[in-house]
């Protein structure tokens, strides 16, 4: 089974809609891969554009964020968008429901925590790095400036979206059970 | 227990419980554009998956960009052109024929009390207002669709809105949907279907109905939803003279769609919109709303009429009543889209499109255009639009673009004025 975790990046606003994080111009492309260079090309935070071609944007495999994360526009580009740039999870305090529906039906994982969690999280010092045990639900957020810093969460999946992971997304389990 | 109209539809459409909070549904219609479709397309292809699970009840259009702007999307085109060749899907339309997915499949009919429809297209949710269960989804959940006929959603949990009072003159159902999204927010409604009930809705026409539901996912919602009734009944009349003897037949076999009154919601929020004055958007998040009065005075470079939310022959009713004998202020650009080739039609007719041209504006083909800054009427960084589509994003009709949203009235005369204007000083 696929590995998830990662170098995590923040993107402390709530609210990022799909539109931020792959502009419609992208929406002519027919391949997934063609949107590599373009992933939240539109996003301002504080209203100050985003800085995605640092090393740190550049090298993520995590994305925390906050509320009501993936609103606005269908597109499962936007998931696309993370998924050809190696990302293979979204931690946020809440998901616009199509957002993640198309995370779990490409087989990645989009994870809610309270926000007192996401707040420690975010108060953590340094480069974070996250990983998971899917079997147990838990989460870890390490520091690489502190090796004794490091913060433990349980997550709830619902089972059928974990059913969905474990498939491989939902046209397997589609063809698979209908 | 009673149930809502929502539990009712998922009942009598459940193919399977894959968990205790997951439903698969069997699909009535799955409608397709070319923007998110073709990719659904080609990876069925290439998983040697190339079937649909019903001909009749796939409905494709052509719309986000069209004519095609440039190769990619000719390339969008072609692909879905010679895919609804294949599997022989005869509701099908091109240039020509076509028109925005939302106004376009109403006006045939596709939707009817009690379906169940997606598409790969967040505001899906519009055709609620027929009451239907209508939901927007992703590429992967529409590739599904097409191949399988089915969907999985979470079980629905209903927020009902009754919106009762006067409306004021100049004040539409964009003014009503845009307080509605101010007061509960972008995600108020997430994970829910919104029930609009009340004196307003049952008043509304379907073009005012199917406004209000457009605009149910900027509140985060899966579905906006109106108890199929009369209004309804009279507007599906051309389509349904087959299954019903009369009008009045239709109507009363439509109240087994209606919620119980015992059903429960999430909430019941009471709306009462007499003192509603038209509303206008600022700032990127179409819950910041405020009074277009609060806003009078504001710069725009271009107006634009159009899209799923105000494109239909109502709301080119509406601005025409403005622009009658007037013209664009001086440097503003003014572009008008009439959502479907009948619209166009009657609006010619009606002497509407007349009106827009003399006024200054730019008549374009049926296309969604500007409204996502693909193409036809894009914005310029820093340039301001007064529209009457749904989002003002950060960038959504062009990189470094401002969009307020508003009703047709508000829009038409921001056209004439050169800024945000209350439109009720050109009514009487
Ligand atoms: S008109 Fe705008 S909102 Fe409506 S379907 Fe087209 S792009 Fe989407």
């Amino acid at each position: 089974m696929k590995q998830f975790g990662g170098p995590a990046i923040f993107l402390d606003r709530d609210d990022i809609n799909t539109d931020e994080i792959i502009p419609a111009k992208y929406l002519t492309e027919i391949s997934k891969t063609a949107l590599k260079p373009h992933l939240l090309e539109d996003l301002l935070l504080d209203g100050i554009p985003y800085d995605r071609q640092s090393e740190k944007s550049q090298e993520a495999q995590v994305v925390v964020t906050r509320a009501n994360f993936g609103c606005g526009s269908s597109r499962e580009h936007a998931v696309w968008a993370f998924e050809v740039n190696d990302i293979n999870i979204v931690i946020a305090e809440s998901f616009a429901r199509i957002f993640r529906q198309n995370m779990f039906n490409c087989g990645i994982l989009a994870v809610e925590f309270r926000k007192d969690q996401l707040d420690q999280l975010f108060g953590m010092e340094g480069d974070i790095f996250i990983s998971v045990d899917l079997e147990k639900c838990e989460l870890t957020g390490f520091s690489n400036l502190d090796s004794q810093d490091s913060l433990v969460f349980q997550f709830q999946l619902n089972q059928f979206d974990q059913e969905l992971v474990s498939a491989g997304g939902w046209l397997a389990y589609a063809d698979t059970n209908y | 227990m009673g149930k809502t109209i929502a539990e009712k539809i998922f009942e009598a459409h459940l193919r399977d419980k894959p968990s205790p909070e997951n439903m698969v549904l069997n699909l009535d219609v799955v409608m397709c554009h070319e923007i998110t479709t073709p990719i659904a397309i080609i990876d069925l292809m290439e998983k040697g998956m190339d079937q649909v699970f019903d001909k009749t009840k796939i409905k494709a259009v052509i719309d986000h960009v069209t004519p095609a702007k440039d190769s990619k999307t000719a390339t969008q085109g072609k692909i879905m052109r010679e895919w609804a060749k294949r599997h022989d899907i005869k509701d099908f339309f091109d240039i020509g024929a076509n028109g925005v997915c939302h106004a376009l499949f109403p006006e045939k009919g596709f939707v009817r009390p009690g379906y169940t429809v997606i598409m790969g297209d967040s505001h899906t949710c519009t055709h609620g207002a027929f009451g239907a269960f209508a939901a927007g989804v992703g590429t992967t959940d529409l590739e599904v669709g097409i191949y399988k006929g089915v969907c999985s959603f979470r079980a629905p949990t209903t927020l009902k809105i009754n919106i009762s009072g006067d409306l004021r003159l100049g004040v539409v159902a964009k003014d009503v949907i845009l307080a509605i999204i101010k007061s509960i927010s972008v995600n108020g409604a997430t994970d829910k279907v919104i029930e609009f009930t009340g004196t307003v809705v049952d008043s509304f026409t379907m073009s005012s109905r199917m406004t209000l539901c457009n605009m149910a996912v900027e509140a985060g919602a899966t579905c906006g939803i109106c108890l199929p009734d009369r209004v309804t009944a009279e507007y599906l009349w051309p389509f349904i003279q087959s299954d019903y003897p009369t009008i009045d037949a239709a109507v009363e076999d439509y109240k087994k769609y209606h919620s119980d009154p015992d059903a429960s919601y999430s909430d019941i929020i009471e709306f009462d919109i007499s003192r509603l004055t038209p509303q206008v958007t600022y700032g990127y998040k179409p819950d910041l709303v405020k009074d277009v009065k609060e806003m009078e005075g504001t710069p725009v470079d271009q107006v634009y009429i159009g899209s799923c939310t105000n494109g239909r022959i109502e709301d080119l009713r509406d601005a025409a009543t403005i622009l009658q004998g007037r013209k664009l202020a001086e440097n503003v650009r003014g572009v008008v889209t009439p959502a479907t080739p009948l619209i166009y039609t009657m609006a010619l007719e009606e002497g509407i499109i007349k009106t827009f041209m003399d006024a200054g504006f730019c008549v374009l083909n049926p296309t969604c255009g500007a409204c996502l800054g693909m193409s036809a009427g894009v914005l310029a960084e820093g340039e301001v639009c007064a529209s009457t589509t749904n989002r003002n994003f950060n960038g959504r009709m062009g990189k470094g673009g401002m969009v307020h949203l508003m009703s047709p009235f508000s829009t038409a005369a921001a056209a004439v004025t050169g800024v945000i204007t209350d439109p009720t000083k050109f009514l009487s």
